[in-house]
């Protein structure tokens, strides 16, 4: 007998009994089902994440008040005392020979006003090369110069939700005066449409002047100060340079961290891994007791067919033709399972993708490879035990077997 | 295997005994038989239930081993024979039927008569053709698609009668053939088993009534595990 032969026996018996494949195999599809969409999940959030790094700019660095001891990105903590100021941002501008581009960064939320119309929007102070650093193109107009952080210019380039919002579809917005906290602003610039990122509106932002940000908010401080190494790999020098110039301007005091997106890409791979390794481990759940289902099956099924056992054996079959019958058996039964929950699988993640297509999500060759062979394992294992009850009874008990 | 001169002896057992140890006692359902059944014979095994008639089938079917003894299948000793040479020696040389039929349910008569046929690795087309001259031998061609549930008692008989003579076996064993038919039809079995034979099967008959057991040509009484009685005549 080859494994042809086992294979039509297996699918005879199938045939002979549908519904009660599907049942037995239930447990596994969802298992597979489950392995599919949570690894994909996982994998599509990952690269998503990965994507939007890269897009709001690459190798930057973030100064920030305060020693963190822990890596990642917090927001700025308010119990710390912030020193980092405009003094500290032209010292890096000044020498800071490995860094490409250094800006202030002031954040606070604002009261936006023009022709009655208001809107409570995010308000970044800013430097000449904060676009740059952070990939935002100009649409229309222009960005903040160094003249107008220099000479404190009440100037503000605006996004598009904003532009919609207060001036609607047909004012030309530049020229046009627009009140942050009573005090008129002439907006200078437009910037291009870039969505959403987590959640976040980009559209929905007023950049102004750092030095303008400063009077607004009534502070002397900067909030952060954005930078960026020349290429990946400095910028562990550039840390460094940073860590030393600041320093030498506090006396050695080191009240300032650096946080780069290495840090941070290495915190998310790290959640995304506990995230991923948590979905799989439900999924393997699931296989578990898919496993467990098809044991149970398969050990009534041999009690049922004691009497095929013996009328087999008594027409020739050999204990390990019986044995690798119900191991076939078995496996087929949960790889049609499987197969099953990997086409459910490929239909949901369709559905997905037209639901919510900013989430890569897909079936990946590496997914179809382990859901198919979590599968194979999962009849192997919960097959072995009734087959070797199957071929362990003796031929003349079974024949006798009411 | 050994062929035939002429009428060479198919079953060969000389002082086999059956023990079957159980918890508190040891039960000899065999006590020492001795028996030669030569190839072209129509012979049935009689006695009464707890006899030790069940028991020597399953030995002559090669199912079972004796306790000891020695017993020659087609010239072949099967006491120095593994599992897998035993099942070999079911499926080349023996035809087995039961009282119960045993048809595997879901599939068709042809699916039935063939799958001993699986365990000789015959191709699919081989297997087709061989059930099907062996359903006309028992004269079912017509119901080659039916399953079980659609036979009747004495077409399923037929069916397993089939079964047990697609390898073209040495010797066909019947267990209470006619157990489960009525008076009729089990007649209707039993001539075809004479005409089988009288085209050069050897037959074993194992029952316990002795109107069947007259229409063979030779009855060999057992009564608690020993022979005790072996006629030829009438059939």
């Amino acid at each position: 007998m080859n494994l042809l032969d086992h294979l039509a026996i297996a699918f005879d018996a199938i045939r002979a009994n549908p519904i009660r494949a599907l049942l037995t195999t239930l447990g596994v599809l969802i298992g597979v089902l489950a392995v599919i969409l949570l690894v994909g999940l996982g994998d599509a959030i990952r690269s998503y994440v990965v994507d939007t790094f890269s897009e709001i700019g690459s190798n930057l660095l973030q100064v920030r008040a305060g020693k963190q001891e822990t890596r990642g990105t917090q927001p700025p903590s308010m119990n710390v005392r912030n020193r980092l100021t405009m003094q500290d941002v032209e010292a890096l501008e000044r020498r800071g020979y490995s860094l490409d581009g250094v800006s202030p960064v002031i954040l606070g939320t604002a009261e936006l006003r023009a022709n009655e119309l208001r809107r409570d929007v995010m308000v970044i102070g800013v430097g000449a090369r904060y676009a740059e650093l952070r990939n935002l193109n100009i649409s229309r107009g222009r960005f903040v110069s160094d003249e107008d952080t220099a000479s404190r210019r009440r100037v503000v380039v605006v996004g598009e939700t904003i532009v919609k919002e207060l001036f609607g579809p047909n004012v030309e917005p530049i020229g046009q005066a627009i009140y942050i906290a009573s005090t008129p602003y002439r907006v200078i610039g437009v910037t291009e449409r870039k969505g959403k990122t987590f959640g976040f509106d980009m559209d929905d932002l007023a950049f102004v002047p750092a030095t303008a940000a400063q009077d607004l908010f009534g502070i002397e401080t900067v909030s952060e100060i954005l930078t960026r190494a020349k290429n990946r790999s400095t910028v562990r020098p550039a840390t460094e340079e940073i860590t030393e110039i600041l320093a030498t301007r506090r006396n050695g005091t080191i009240d300032f961290s650096i946080n780069s997106q290495d840090d941070l890409m290495d915190t998310v791979n790290k959640l995304m891994d506990t995230l991923t390794f948590a979905l799989g481990a439900i999924a393997s759940i699931s296989l578990l007791v898919g496993g467990i289902g098809i044991m149970n099956i398969m050990l009534v099924s041999v009690n049922e067919r004691t009497r095929e056992i013996g009328v087999r054996r008594a027409v020739g079959a050999r204990r390990r033709d019986i044995l690798l019958q119900f191991l076939v058996e078995a496996v087929v039964v949960s790889m049609l399972g499987g197969m099953a929950g990997l086409f459910l699988g490929f239909v949901a993640i369709q559905v997905a993708g037209h639901i919510e297509p900013a989430l890569p999500i897909r079936l990946s060759a590496w997914n179809v490879l382990l859901a198919m062979g979590f599968s194979a394992l999962v009849g192997v294992v919960s097959g072995v035990l009734p087959a070797i009850r199957a071929a362990d009874l003796d031929p003349v008990e079974a024949l006798r077997y009411e | 295997m050994t062929e035939s001169q002429e009428a060479s002896a198919v079953i060969e057992l000389a002082s086999v005994t059956r023990v079957y140890e159980m918890a508190a006692e040891s039960v000899h359902a065999l006590r020492g038989v001795d028996l030669e059944i030569r190839a072209g014979e129509l012979v049935s095994i009689i006695g009464p239930s707890g006899s030790g008639k069940s028991t020597l089938m399953n030995l002559i079917g090669c199912l079972d081993r004796p306790t000891a003894g020695t017993y020659r299948l087609g010239g072949t000793d099967i006491l120095g024979l593994d599992d897998d040479a035993l099942a070999r020696l079911r499926n080349r040389h023996i035809g087995f039927v039961f009282q119960s039929f045993n048809l595997l349910p879901r599939q068709t008569a042809r699916e039935n008569v063939a799958l001993p046929l699986r365990y000789t690795g015959a191709s699919a087309s081989e297997r087709t053709q061989r059930a099907e001259e062996a359903l006309a031998r028992v004269e079912l061609k017509d119901r080659m698609e039916h399953r079980p549930d659609q036979l009747s008692g004495g077409q399923k008989q037929r069916v397993a009668i089939a079964r047990a003579l697609v390898t073209k076996p040495s010797l066909l064993l019947a267990d209470e053939p006619t157990g489960s038919l009525d008076q009729s039809t089990g007649r209707e079995i039993l001539a075809l088993f004479k005409r089988l034979n009288a085209e050069g099967v050897t037959v074993v008959i194992v029952t316990h009534d002795p109107a069947i057991a007259a229409e063979t040509h030779r009855q060999v009484h057992i009564v608690d595990g020993r022979i005790v009685a072996d006629e030829r005549g009438a059939g």
